[in-house]
This record gives C-alpha cells, structure tokens and sequence, in this order.
C-alpha cells in the first residue's frame, strides 16, 4: 500500500513517459560513450563552478579544473565587481596563467592582475594584456589581439555558471528552466559558512548522481547508522517520496521527513541529543527570515518535510533540507570510471560554541554516510565493466535514475547527429 | 599548571588535551583512524559527562575571539563528536565496508 499518491498513470516512471523496460548501463562503462560526453554535454551545458561568497572582494579569484573538457579556468572578480572566466592559459606560449606549486591543482586568492610565471606576460582582471616582456622583440604584436580567452560565464541565485560552448544555445535562465528557477529567492547567500569536501571516486559520474538521486538505498546501505529501534521499522516500511519533478534535462526528490527530537531516545543516538543535531542538521533551527517559502520547495506539502534535491543537468545537486541548511555536490570525470566528486555543506554560520558543536555533528555525519555511498559505487563500476549483465530493472522510486541516462544520451545523440550533419 | 591546555575548570579532561585538542577535522579524523576503541572509549566517556557543562564554558566567548583554553575545550568537543561514530555505532574506527575509500574536509569553518 503506497504511503503517497502516486500519478494517475499508476507510476511516477510512466508519467514521465520514461519507459519501464529494464536499463542498459552501457553508457557508465563505455570509453567511447565518455568521450563523446565531453564535447556533447560538457562543452554545451551550464556548469556550476561555486559561489559568489567564494569571490568576496574585487580581485578574488578561484581556478577550476575540468578534465573532463581538458582545460582549466580562471573565475574572477573584476575592478567593476563583475564575475568573469576565463581559460587559464597565457596567450604567448600556452602555459597555465594561474597555479601554486602543483599545475594541476585548484587554487584561490586576490590579485590586481595575472601574471605569467614563464615570461611575465600579465592581464588586467578584465582579461584584457597589460604587458609583454620585451615588447619590442616581437613582430607587429598589438596587445588588444593577445587579451585571455573568455569562458561564458553568469550568475544565478549566487551560483556562478560557465559555459565553454562558443556561443551557449540558451541563456543561464533559459538552460535552468522553471522549476529551477523558482528557488531564485530562497536566501542561499545568508548560509554562507561553508565546509567543502572532495574524493576522487572509481566509478562513472552518473553512478553518483544515482546513487543520491534514489533513497531507496537508505534504509539498507546506511541502516547500521541508526539504533535498530528506527532503523528495523525504516527498513521494514521502505522508502517511498511523495514527489518526483521533472523539468527539461533537470530533475527533483522531494521526502517527508521526521522531527527529530520527538522521537523516542532509544532511537538517537547519544551525540544527537547531546548536541542536538544530526544527520538532517541541527534541531534548533536558525531563522532563515525569507518572506516568502520559494514556489518550487516542498512541492509535495510534507508537514515535517524532509529535503528538496534539484538535480541540475549535467552534474550539478543543490540540496535544500527542510532543517534550514543545504548542501551541493558535484561531479567532474576525469575518465569513464573515475569523477571528482564535491561535497559542500552551507549553514548560517554559527554564533555559539553550542550551534558550531552542532554543526560539528551535522557535517561528520554527511561524511560518514558519503564513505558508505562512495565505496558501494567502486563495487558497482567494476561489476558493471565485467558486462556478465547488460539489463538492469529499476522501480519507480529510482525513476530519476532512469531520467538522467536517457538525457545524457539524448544530448549525445544531437550532438552525433550535428556532426554527421557538418559531415555530409 | 601554566602549562595546562584547558581551563582549570576542566583539569579533570587536561589528560585527554594534547592528543585530542586538534585545530583541524582532518587531523581528528586521521587521529581516529590511528587510536584504539580504548582510548577513544575513554574519552567519549569524559568528555560526554562533561560535556554540558563544557558548552556552557565556551558560550561565555563570541565565537571568533575565544581565548585558547576555551579554544582547546571546544576542539575537544569536536573529537567528542569525531570518536562518537567509532563509539556509538561502528565498534571500529573506520566506518564499515569503506575500504580505502576518503572524503576529505578541505575548507572548514574556523574555529
């Protein structure tokens, strides 16, 4: 007997017309498949690459590597204020513009302008050559030709994106879409304390975003995190959401969720009523003080209401719990079976010892059920690469999953047909 | 007692301070990955029953101008909270079925 209603179609998965044959996931483990992921999703999509918090002042910089499109980029800041980005390369000979120490790792800081470490070409914030060392040994070079080469690049709700397209088929909006959108005034920029976590994973990209885009896993992977007096009856009852959103390329779960501190203290643990948080966050809330709750949260009404996870094509989560607090992820492949992935939790940032002890648990907690998460994903890929099976069934509270596959693989097909198209 | 990491409030846990008063969640974690279920048994139980009262102490400071001593209180707070995995559910320090999987903490509040 279904907790929640489901659409009138009987499923969430026939209601989106998604088709309830078992999955092929020959797109996770296909070298070839990944390649082409690169120039037809990655080199076209909107990206996330952080938040504005991230560049406080003018002259604040981050680079952002993305393997996964061979290159790396430069977001800054500029004199006016405004958020640019640019490919993190000097226009004389190439060399990486911005790193510290090792090239290939991510750095930040503020400058005036970049400088090159080769031969000390440098940029103005705008992206624009300032200098060329020996100018005069060089042959009808005029500086406004040699400015660094611009990334796309806008701001939504505080998240900067990036396109690496020429020209991007749609603005940012337009690429978010509505049910995106409708988040635009949820105070994401008051929850500005931020803990980032990151691991190299041996699995696909979209094993990840499967693995947190279905909570049917959540009572069995992570049973063992909680008392058997919640964890046997959780398990016994399954999970079931009462929403699943679609809308374009971009997906949303939303769960019902408990309170906490009304359930018996047989089923906390110790820590959680020591510190009065958990893995849904703390339990004295602060006040997030919007006027308004955005249109697209909680779409199902849940009364405790669990979380909101968005589902941004391509690699994209923002999660939103209903604890006050909300946390990101993101995915970046480096290869067919290996990602980055980045964890980022933001809460109002703690005025007492008693709300960072809080946050304390908060956070260890999310590490804690990520390990379990990220492992399972290894024991995955490399069962998938034996090809011993090729069909796999999935029910209706993994129809996100199904989702995302038969997006990436649309935006692959477009993509091949473009090509045959330019061929012929 | 000059040399004493926590406040003489808290004298009874000072036994506990140079190995757990760490600055940093990666340093905890590698701490809790390297100790015994023994001694972090040990200092769940301390640190748990004094806890409260420890809260209490740090609350007295705004957050960013604690004086060390409290400083110290609060991060041992943190490695309660750390070890309370090992302790509380795992019976092992590094969470089952991980293998060498890691998810490390790289920007972190301060303190």
């Amino acid at each position: 007997m279904a907790r929640f209603p489901k659409p009138p179609e009987g499923s969430w998965t026939e209601h989106y017309e998604l088709g309830t044959e078992p999955m092929s996931y020959e797109d996770s483990i296909s070298p070839e498949f990944f390649e082409l992921e690169r120039e037809a999703i990655f080199k076209r999509a909107w990206l996330n690459v952080g938040r504005v918090e991230q560049l406080p002042r003018n002259g604040s910089y981050f680079t952002k590597e993305l393997a996964v499109a061979r290159t790396s980029v430069i977001i800054v800041r500029d004199r006016e204020g405004q958020v640019r980005a640019f490919h993190n390369v000097c226009r004389h000979r190439g060399n990486k513009l911005v790193w510290n120490d090792f090239p290939k790792e991510e750095t930040s800081g503020i400058s005036r302008q970049f400088v090159c470490k080769y031969h000390g070409w440098r940029y103005d914030l705008d992206g624009s050559c300032s200098f060329v060392q020996q100018e005069q040994e060089f042959f009808d070079l005029d500086k406004a030709d040699y400015g660094l080469v611009p990334v796309h690049c806008d701001v939504w709700a505080g998240f900067i994106f990036i396109n690496l397209a020429k020209e991007p088929e749609q603005n940012l909006t337009e690429f978010l879409g509505p049910m995106v959108t409708a988040l635009e005034n949820y105070p994401f920029h008051l929850q500005s304390e931020r803990w980032f976590y990151r691991s190299p994973v041996n699995a696909n990209w979209k094993l990840y975003l499967d693995a947190f885009q279905e909570f049917y896993h959540a009572p069995i992977l992570h049973a063992k995190q909680t008392p058997t007096d919640l964890s046997v009856p959780m398990q016994q009852a399954g999970f079931e959401a009462p929403y699943y959103g679609i809308d374009g390329p971009h997906r949303v779960v939303s769960t019902a969720g408990i309170f906490p501190w009304n359930l018996a203290p047989s089923q906390l643990k110790p820590m959680e009523i020591l510190t009065r948080s958990g893995l849904f966050g703390p339990w004295d809330m602060p006040d997030l003080n919007f006027e308004q709750k955005p249109a697209g949260l909680n779409p199902a009404g849940c009364d405790p209401w669990g979380l909101d996870s968005f589902q941004i094509f391509p690699n994209f989560v923002i999660l939103i719990w209903g604890q006050s607090w909300y946390l990101t992820y993101h995915y970046w492949p480096t290869a067919s079976n290996q990602h980055i992935f980045e964890g980022t939790l933001y809460f109002v940032p703690a005025k007492t010892a008693r709300e960072r002890v809080a946050h304390e648990l908060a956070a260890l907690s999310f590490k804690e059920y990520g390990h379990q998460d990220a492992n399972t994903l290894e024991a995955t890929q490399t069962m998938l690469e034996s090809r011993v099976l090729d069909r796999f069934p999935l029910g209706d509270q993994e129809v996100l999953c199904r989702h995302l596959h038969k997006v990436a693989g649309e935006w692959v097909d477009d993509y091949k047909r473009e090509l045959s198209e330019v061929k012929r | 007692m000059t040399d004493a990491l926590l406040p003489s409030e808290f004298s009874d846990l000072e036994r506990f301070a140079v190995k757990w008063c760490l600055a940093t969640e990666q340093e905890r974690y590698m701490e809790r990955l390297s100790s015994s279920m023994e001694e972090m048994q040990a200092l769940y139980d301390a640190v748990t029953a004094r806890a409260e009262e420890a809260m209490v102490y740090c609350d007295k400071f705004p957050l960013d101008e604690m004086p060390e001593d409290a400083l110290n209180l609060l991060r041992l707070l943190y490695s309660l909270v750390m070890v309370s995995f090992p302790v509380e559910v795992w019976g092992q320090p590094r969470i089952p079925d991980t293998g060498a999987a890691y998810l490390d903490l790289l920007v972190e509040p301060i303190p």
